[in-house]
């Protein structure tokens, strides 16, 4: 498929200049420019980049060469991409780059997991590259999901040379229009006069005010004509302006409402983490005494571990976390978004609380749930603020008395502890194999989700520490992120132990970029937690379609062999375990990686220490694991939190007393 | 005939309308971006109309949406958040001239020629174009005298509508303009962390 964005595409390209050829490094040769980047002297004298003219006086350069500059002034040490026909003469001068470390991937969504994946694990933006056409459209999975999970990439398109836009020319694609929606801004450029300024604006768009996407498709003739480069370049965006600091009447009112709740609690989401606000977060806490429950997003920015973490809320939250937002007076919701998997049904979510909305995005403030104190400001500004409000109302001797409200999370938590139960058949929990990576590896490590039940494990049974740590795509809930998402944040954060989990069924989705990861010295882990299913949709054809398990066997020829010819008279004795088409083990050799397979419990740490002891390649895991495991708890989607099934068939007891 | 005046039809009675002015950059795909955030979150247009401003780097929408006062709110809240918005404000009709133009052909022959006339003349309209059979008359105003003058004109014939996005200014001496072109007192140059 990636055959049409990087090979020479006919007799239409040869117009556009020999494709991919003209230096033909082979990948040992990037491995080994890799290697060797750090200094590099002497590497090709010849060809002096366009960064090496210091900015003492304006430089004559091509549109390509003042991209290349703008990256390298921009602080960019990665990119990820993929050469093709329009955006060749922008890779013309990246090979001489001594700053910019290019990735060549295998799939351009793999460079827009990888960008994303760079930028949750650094908090600096990612940065992907893909020729028009083909290669941009690939881009469109991975600008989605970052657009939901508000994280800042810079993804930088080639586009048909401008006097061929609108002919529907070769490679050819409107990406510009196509992102519109899922990106926060997006530039066609058409003159290289305006390559470094946008490029700059893109990046200052992406990273400030509530951070997101932003794609600057660049036509190829503007990149080869000649321009003027100048640095630093002054921004031209006149109607941007995020709103950093809180109103200081909003965040008083605030405190006073903090500090009178009886049951109130901190909704805590991924804003807290993009702000760098998890200090701050933790004295705020730690100063009222609320408990406080982080987001599938936001986990990581309180510790897990901390005793006034009640968990993650939402629709596979813990009985304590869903009742503190049911049962509250006040929800505190910071960087939080009151998500549809976080409030279920909305008219009957905490009924009874008012709200302090704190985000930086003035548009997210009452769009689902109406906020009785809206504050628009950065997570770390708020917070900060609402401390020296919250320690004036202590000051003036008013104290929330939380104890009663206490002793009902207490009575939640002890009831009702986030759990599960072995297989009866000596299988392999899936949520046991999760457990002992997060207690073996530790919270040190980051941990890289796909998207399904072991993303929900994932975010249930690793105990989240730090922020940063914990990458998933919870907002576009995109399969396949895992692997790609690793390899930016292992590139992005190369002393940390990066460990994917991931479904076979996302596994499936990306796993070419193991070859990236291989070739480019990049030694990530993954777990593959193999059920042989699409475990999460299977969970729902369990509970809501009468265990009709329409398509969702990812291996069905080895299903037949092992069920008996009529499934209607022994259902239950199918004990056919992950699938072995692929093997993943001869797949992550072929892929010139450590295959590993475990396949019961025993040997699960083993296993585990065995990856851990690995550092020159990349490892996968295959942990064959039972396929009926489910996540719990649940709120069935479309319900009210209040209607949360603790396991099958049984309903939590709300009342409960210690 | 509802089919060609289709704001003809029975309001909806949660709603009421609201017009917005909006200020933003004069750039292409400005027009797209507007039009498709309200498509892609569900915000009905009645009306939208573009056209350039006193100042040459700004262009003037001003869209007539018709909805509650919450879905207003997010409706201005998104539209912020585009980057060539430069500036937002909702006029109301009590404070603002609001001004739509109309041209309609209507059937006019011999002998009803002079009643259409007439009919014309009392809407301060006027006749723009003469055929044998038919004139086409011009006519501005709010929304509410051009519903009448349809109306009104609906029992001779209309052969053919076009109406135009309503524009409108707010009254009194000030100007939205003034202020929304603040240079942003920032630059590149700084490492992007």
């Amino acid at each position: 498929m990636t055959d049409q964005t990087t090979t020479t595409p006919g007799s239409q390209a040869a117009a556009a200049g020999p494709v991919r050829q003209a230096h033909g490094p082979s990948p040992r040769d990037l491995a080994a420019r890799t290697a060797a980047r750090e200094p590099a002297p002497g590497q090709r004298p010849d060809r002096p980049a366009a960064a090496d003219a210091e900015s003492a006086e304006p430089a004559q350069v091509t549109g390509a060469q003042a991209l290349v500059a703008a990256l390298e002034r921009l602080g960019v040490d990665v990119v990820f991409g993929i050469p093709g026909g329009a955006i060749l003469p922008a890779y013309d001068p990246l090979f001489d780059s001594r700053s910019v470390r290019h990735i060549l991937v295998r799939h351009e969504q793999g460079a827009g997991h990888a960008a994303t994946g760079y930028a949750q694990a650094t908090g600096r933006p990612g940065v992907c590259m893909a020729t028009s056409g083909p290669g941009a459209t690939n881009l469109v999975t991975p600008l989605a999901d970052a657009y939901m999970d508000s994280v800042p990439v810079v993804a930088i398109t080639g586009q048909v040379a401008s006097g061929l836009i609108g002919t529907d020319g070769f490679q050819e694609a409107d990406i510009a229009g196509i992102t519109l929606p899922i990106t926060k801004h997006n530039f066609l450029v058409t003159n290289a006069d305006d390559i470094a300024r946008t490029v700059a604006e893109a990046f200052h768009v992406a990273s400030t005010g509530r951070p997101g996407p932003v794609l600057v498709d660049i036509a190829k003739d503007a990149l080869q004509s000649k321009t003027t480069f100048r640095w630093p370049v002054p921004f031209d965006l006149p109607g941007y302006h995020p709103v950093i600091r809180p109103h200081s009447r909003q965040v008083r009112e605030a405190a006073r409402m903090m500090t009178t709740a009886k049951r109130p609690v901190l909704y805590v989401g991924g804003g807290v983490i993009k702000a760098g606000a998890s200090r701050e977060l933790r004295a705020l806490a730690e100063l009222t005494g609320m408990p406080v429950v982080t987001t599938l997003m936001g986990r990581g920015s309180f510790p897990s571990s901390h005793p006034q973490n009640v968990g993650m809320p939402g629709m596979h939250g813990t009985v304590a976390a869903v009742g503190a937002l049911q049962k509250s007076d006040l929800l505190v919701a910071l960087g939080a978004r009151f998500d549809d998997r976080v409030t279920g049904k909305l008219d009957s979510f905490a009924p009874g609380a008012a709200v302090i909305h704190a985000d930086i995005d003035p548009a997210e403030i009452s769009k689902n749930r109406r906020a009785d104190v809206p504050i628009v400001g950065d997570c770390r500004e708020v917070i900060t603020e609402l401390l020296a409000a919250v320690q004036a109302e202590h000051e003036a001797g008013q104290r929330a008395d939380l104890t009663a409200w206490w002793s009902q999370l207490d009575a939640w938590r002890r009831t009702y502890p986030l759990g599960y139960s072995e297989p009866d058949d000596g299988s392999l929990a899936p949520q046991y194999v999760i457990e002992r990576i997060g207690q073996l590896v530790g919270p040190d490590a980051v941990y890289v989700a796909g998207v399904g039940q072991h993303q929900m494990w994932a975010a249930q049974f690793i105990s989240h520490e730090h922020p940063g740590h914990w990458l998933n795509s919870g907002g576009l809930g995109t399969m396949g992120y895992a692997v790609p998402a690793a390899m930016g944040a292992k590139v992005g954060s190369p002393a940390a132990a990066v460990w994917a989990i991931d479904g076979d069924g996302c596994f499936q989705m990306t796993n070419q970029e193991l070859a990236t990861c291989a070739v480019e010295g990049i030694p990530i882990k993954v777990a593959v937690i193999n059920n042989g299913n699409l475990g999460m949709v299977r969970q729902w054809q369990t509970l809501f379609y009468n265990e009709r398990y329409s398509h969702t066997d990812l291996d069905k020829a080895s299903a037949a062999a092992t069920v008996p010819p009529d499934p209607a008279a022994a259902p239950g004795a199918r004990t056919r375990l992950g699938t072995r088409i692929p093997d993943f083990v001869k797949l992550a050799e072929a892929y010139g990686c450590v295959g590993l397979r475990c396949e019961d419990a025993a040997s699960v740490d083993s296993v585990i220490e065995e990856a851990m002891k690995i550092d020159d390649r990349p490892v996968v895991i295959d942990f064959v694991v039972h396929r009926d495991a489910m996540v719990w708890p649940m709120v069935p989607a479309g319900t009210s939190n209040d209607d949360l099934i603790v396991a099958r068939n049984m309903a939590p007891d709300w009342d409960v007393t210690e | 005939m509802n089919s060609i005046s289709p704001r003809l039809r029975e309001p909806d009675p949660a709603a009421s309308r609201h017009t917005l002015s909006v200020l933003v950059e004069n750039k292409p795909g400005v027009l797209v971006r507007a039009a498709g955030l309200f498509s892609r979150r569900g915000f009905n247009i009645d009306s939208l109309a573009v056209g350039p401003t006193e100042h040459e780097e700004i262009s003037r929408m001003t869209i007539v949406v018709n909805c509650a006062d919450r879905p207003l709110e997010q409706v201005t809240k998104q539209l912020n958040k585009l980057i060539n918005v430069l500036k937002i404000v909702e006029l109301e009709p009590a404070v603002s001239v609001q001004r739509e133009l109309l041209l309609v052909k209507v059937r006019a022959d011999a002998e009803s020629r002079s009643k259409v006339l007439e009919t014309v003349a009392l809407f301060r309209a006027k006749v723009v174009d003469v055929a044998q059979d038919a004139v086409t008359v011009e006519a501005t105003g709010n929304r509410d005298k051009l519903d009448a003058l349809i109306r009104v004109l609906e029992p001779f014939g209309i052969k053919e509508l076009v109406q135009s996005g309503m524009v409108a200014l707010g009254r009194g001496g000030k100007s939205i303009t003034d202020r929304a072109l603040r240079p942003l007192d920032r630059a590149a140059g700084a490492p992007a962390q």
